[in-house]
């Protein structure tokens, strides 16, 4: 992955990795994703943010299909989404994820955790699996912790070691749903830090956040979303400072007053 | 004769019911309800009828002689046969309440790097859900080796058949009752120590 040094104007250029098209999606009445539009390129670091409730989360989510969508059409690397099955396996282990809860196996330790996708998934022998994950520990920083079991950690190295095991796959994109919001304040930034290594060394990211500074220094493009829709998408400094819609300002009037 | 009915009853069962559970939880409706039809089918029914019809059923009407000509032989298998169908039933309902007990996002985050439904369901929802449940699978191990009495009905001789034949020959009437149920709770309260202490030590810290 490192080995892999592109800088981020030859990765921008290189064709688009997802694309979502006129997505829509209801939680019953409720029209959670309408008319979703996306390109995100290769190598690019996109933000999500909005008030609670817009659908960021959503839209994550539907992009590795843990949540389905009504219409519309996704493409990830130029394929479509499969159907629940082999193939669409196949396809999650190339799109990374990281949840807001963790969801580290419970029952596994630290290194057991990074290496069962690339046994069981990628095929990879144990020993060179255990080495990989040994190395992956070391550059999120939790190389120490590898033989204790998720609950013995801390919320924020728990959530590096789920980058890592993440990171274990290989994957061509990562989503990050909300990586920080279940942490403590000091505990933020050592998470935050691992995503910014990643988004320098050129991993294609969706991050869906409610940190502002996150945004500002390691985003290629801010996507705005407010009730079920994009409102807005600029880049982080245009946004920030000069927002152009309405819902955009007043989201921003709010959270940037303290 | 009771332990080994009891053992091979216990891990028929423990196979068969993961089976069933994992059926249950499957995203096939067909095996979601063959699954249900099982479960509240043999449930329902009394471990009476079901060993009696193993007997008369299965090996007088359709002939299943479980490999073996042996009468004494053939009832064994089909008392194991009889038991561990029947005890799957509960078992399954143990594991599946289990599988209840593990969040969605195990679940959520063995699809995201990969894991097929089986992958995910034996490599990290399963072995989660034995965790919590070995408290009531203590239960349902406890109550099939008491069962194991009804296969007398077909005349496997384990511990009531036994002791029906000493009572018809001896007067003790009360002391053999006794010595029989003392019998049972030596086998029975390890059982249930041992699951006891498995239990807390393989419990998931969250």
């Amino acid at each position: 992955m490192t080995e892999v040094s592109v800088t981020k104007e030859d990765a921008v250029t290189s064709g688009d990795l997802v694309v979502l098209k006129s997505v829509n999606k209801h939680f019953g009445a409720l029209h959670v994703l309408q008319d979703i539009d996306l390109t995100i390129a290769r190598g690019e670091v996109v933000v999500v943010i909005g008030p609670s409730g817009s659908g960021k989360s959503t839209l994550c989510r539907t992009i590795n299909r843990l949540e389905t969508i009504d219409e519309g059409a996704i493409t990830i690397d130029g394929k479509p989404l499969p159907q629940e099955g082999k193939a669409l396996a196949r396809l999650r282990a190339d799109v990374g994820m990281v949840f807001q809860s963790f969801n580290l196996f419970a029952h596994k330790t630290v290194l057991e955790n990074v290496m069962l996708g690339q046994i069981k998934v990628r095929k990879v022998d144990k020993a060179k699996a255990e080495e990989k994950a040994r190395a992956l520990l070391d550059r999120v920083g939790v190389g120490t912790q590898a033989d204790k079991y998720p609950a013995q950690l801390s919320g924020g190295q728990q959530q590096r070691v789920a980058i890592a095991r993440a990171l274990a796959m290989d994957p061509k994109v990562m989503l990050f749903d909300e990586p920080t919001s279940a942490l403590d304040p000091e505990m933020i930034n050592e998470v935050l830090e691992v995503m910014q290594q990643l988004a320098r060394d050129g991993m294609t990211m969706i991050v869906v956040t409610h940190e502002m500074g996150f945004a500002r220094s390691a985003a290629n493009r801010v996507v705005f979303m407010a009730d079920g829709r994009i409102v807005e998408e600029a880049a982080p400094d245009q946004f920030f400072s000069n927002p152009r819609s309405d819902r955009a300002k007043d989201f921003l009037s709010k959270i940037l007053h303290h | 004769m009771t332990v080994k009915l009891t053992a091979l009853s216990a891990v028929g069962s423990l196979v068969w019911g993961t089976l069933l559970a994992a059926m249950r939880v499957s995203p096939v409706p067909l095996m979601r309800g063959f699954g249900t039809f099982y479960v509240n089918v043999v449930r329902n029914i009394p471990l009476t009828v079901i060993i009696l019809f193993s007997s008369l059923g299965l090996a007088d009407i359709f002939g299943a002689t479980m490999g073996s000509d042996d009468f004494a032989v053939q009832g064994f298998r089909l008392a194991v046969l009889g038991l561990a169908g029947y005890t799957a039933a509960f078992v399954c309902e143990a594991i599946r309440s289990g599988i209840n007990t593990v969040p969605m996002g195990q679940a959520e985050a063995a699809r995201a790097i990969g894991l097929s439904f089986t992958q995910t369901l034996t490599l990290v929802v399963l072995p989660q859900a034995f965790r919590s449940v070995i408290g009531p699978l203590a239960n349902v191990l406890i109550a099939l080796t008491k069962n194991t009495t009804v296969a007398a009905a077909i005349g496997v001789a384990e511990a009531a058949y036994l002791m029906k034949t000493m009572i018809e020959n001896e007067a003790q009437t009360l002391l053999i009752g006794a010595v029989f149920a003392f019998g049972f709770v030596v086998l029975t309260l390890p059982t249930g120590l041992i699951l006891g202490w498995l239990g807390k030590r393989l419990a998931v810290k969250r």
